[in-house]
């Protein structure tokens, strides 16, 4: 384990070049210029370490899990499962067994919806946003809504894109059974109160889901100490596969929870006239899981930690400092998105180009960033604009592609300006 | 600055996204029609007056995108004015092949060759419905629908 990061702003947290070269795709061009990547909150490059992890399963060990009676098949299945221990440590769950693995967060929050959601929550119960989540974290809760007859409740945000603290409590009540939120804003890259929110959640005796997504990758997450009930990330965003994402949940829900999807690994026994469910966690995992990708997973997390994420979280405020200041000077650019408690995506328009001429302009001189509405259309409607340009900073960004971003937009500018 | 990117945002275009032409609602139209692109947002209503004939007497546009899409919405809807149904249609046809680079035999008629300043877009596959949700939304009105979505 790294030391705590005492980094001071300038100071550099780790030799970043170093940490450069662990990145194969960085050393690419895109249409002849060096590759300046802002796009890790859609979905981060790997290192080769987890390539190379992926890889080595294919190359040496590969056979399906929990089924196998031979010597491959035990390692392959200690190595899959290994990786829930490693994501057990990495956000300080209580049990293994409370890891349960899905393709990504989208999967984890369909899981507890479905089999929480409609299990649990009954006609007028009610399930509490806010105005700044992904569409994973709404449109699922509005599928109950329209299945069960729950009422989802959508507490509202600043202009700088804070959740209004006294409007989320007088949303709270007896009928308060799910209060489902983001860590981190995807868009703005706010960072939620999420210790009042839980705290004042559990005391109405409702539930608390946090989608982590976003700030898994920046923030050090304990959930015992947060006491959240449900925490779901996807592995892409970790810098690991695809194909790969988490749902923690706390024992004693998951066990009350019947399965989401019936099939083989999640039974105990079968019968034509009746099946009994596997313990946890394979009583949520049915069918042939994403082996590598799970050890890939394990990999990214080994390798996050060996940076430490104190470390990363330094490094990324210095340079999201750094890109606010360096945008903020360019004329007709407004940053949407202020909260002062935020983390490594700046979400910006130019009042003379659409987002989508901005990002296409600047693609050509090798920068990557995600234009559009990134799936928070009900956030842009909030925020008065119809999409926005957001550049977002990885572990492995350094000053040089914040450079390049300001000097594309000096393209931007000569066309349209 | 790389030429293609010259290529597609030439002055006549960024001077049609900036002044739109026709950009306004219509109360007295006979189709309209709303266009989505759930990929980037971008939303668009096309209001088209038709006479007895099917002849396009009046064309009309609202919404927001993009410097491509408001440029060949506002294009299109000049160039519509006079035309029959069926013209209006080829003229989709053949303006969908510049945009996609395929060529099903649908050329532009040359009372039309400004539509050409759009052809850049070829270059910026992510681009080509940008160009194209207008017309697609146009059609869509046409054959009497509400509300198209291109992905
Ligand atoms: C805040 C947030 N929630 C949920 C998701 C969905 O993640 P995935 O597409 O990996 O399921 C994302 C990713 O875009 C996100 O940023």
């Amino acid at each position: 384990m790294t030391p705590p990061n005492t980094a001071q702003a300038g100071t550099p947290a780790y030799d970043i070049d170093a940490i450069r070269a662990d990145f194969p795709i960085l050393g690419r061009t895109m249409h002849d210029k060096p590759l300046a990547f802002l796009d890790s909150a859609a979905s981060a490059q790997k290192p080769h370490q987890v390539i190379d992890a992926v890889s080595a399963v294919y190359e040496t060990e590969y056979a399906n899990v929990h089924r196998g009676l031979y010597q491959i098949s035990e390692a392959v299945t200690a190595r899959y499962e290994g990786t829930r221990e490693t994501i057990r440590q990495f956000i300080n769950a209580a049990h293994t067994h409370e890891i349960i693995y899905t393709r990504n967060g989208t999967e984890s929050i369909n899981l507890v919806a479905y089999s929480f959601g409609r299990n649990f929550l009954e006609e007028g119960d009610e399930v509490i946003i806010t105005e700044l989540e992904h569409h994973a974290n709404i449109v699922p809760w509005q599928m109950l809504r329209d299945e069960k007859g729950i009422v989802l409740k959508v507490a509202p945000i600043t202009d700088d894109g804070e959740l209004i603290m006294s409007a989320f409590e007088e949303l709270l009540g007896p009928k308060t059974k799910l209060v489902a939120v983001a860590h981190m804003s995807n868009v703005m890259g706010t960072i939620l109160p999420i210790e009042d929110i839980i705290r004042r959640a559990h005391a109405v005796g409702a539930k608390v889901l946090l989608d982590g997504c976003q700030s898994v990758t920046h923030i050090p997450v304990d959930v015992q100490a947060l006491g959240c009930d449900f925490y779901v990330f996807s592995g892409h965003k970790l810098y690991g596969p695809s194909g790969i994402g988490v749902l923690y949940g706390r024992e004693e829900l998951l066990n009350a929870m019947p399965p989401f999807m019936g099939g083989g690994d999640m039974i105990s026994s079968v019968t034509f006239e009746k099946s009994t469910w596997a313990k946890l966690p394979h009583k949520f995992e049915a069918g042939t899981p994403a082996i590598a990708q799970a050890i890939g997973l394990g990999a990214a997390i080994d390798y996050v930690n060996g940076i430490g994420l104190d470390a990363i979280g330094a490094h990324e405020a210095d340079l999201l400092n750094y890109a606010t200041q360096k945008l903020s000077s360019v004329e007709g650019l407004r940053i949407i998105g202020t909260a002062p408690n935020k983390a490594s995506v700046v979400s910006f328009t130019l009042d003379y180009a659409h987002p989508h001429d901005i990002a296409t302009i600047i693609d050509r001189a090798g920068v990557a960033v995600r234009a559009g509405h990134h799936c928070a259309q009900p956030l842009m409607a909030r925020m008065d604009v119809p999409a926005t340009v957001r550049a977002s900073i990885g572990l492995y960004n350094n000053r040089s592609d914040i450079d390049a971003l300001v000097a594309a937009l000096g393209d931007v500018q000569e066309l349209f300006g | 600055m790389s030429d293609e990117l010259r290529e597609l945002y030439q002055e006549v275009i960024l001077e049609h996204g900036k002044n739109p032409r026709n950009f306004h609602a219509s109360d007295d139209a006979t189709n309209e029609a709303r266009g989505n692109n759930p990929l980037c947002g971008d939303q668009l209503v096309i209001y088209l007056k038709l006479d007895g004939d099917k002849r396009v007497v009046d064309a009309s546009f609202l919404g927001k995108g993009c410097a491509i899409s408001m440029a060949s919405a506002s294009m299109m809807t000049e160039l519509l004015k006079g035309r029959s149904q069926d013209e209006a249609q080829s003229l989709f046809e053949a303006f969908h092949d510049m945009c996609t680079g395929e060529d099903n035999g649908h050329e532009l008629p040359d009372d039309v060759e400004k539509l050409q300043v759009l052809s850049g877009v070829r270059e910026f596959p992510t681009r080509v419905k940008c160009a194209t949700l207008p017309w697609h939304t146009m059609v869509a009105a046409l054959q009497g629908e509400d509300e198209i979505s291109t992905e």
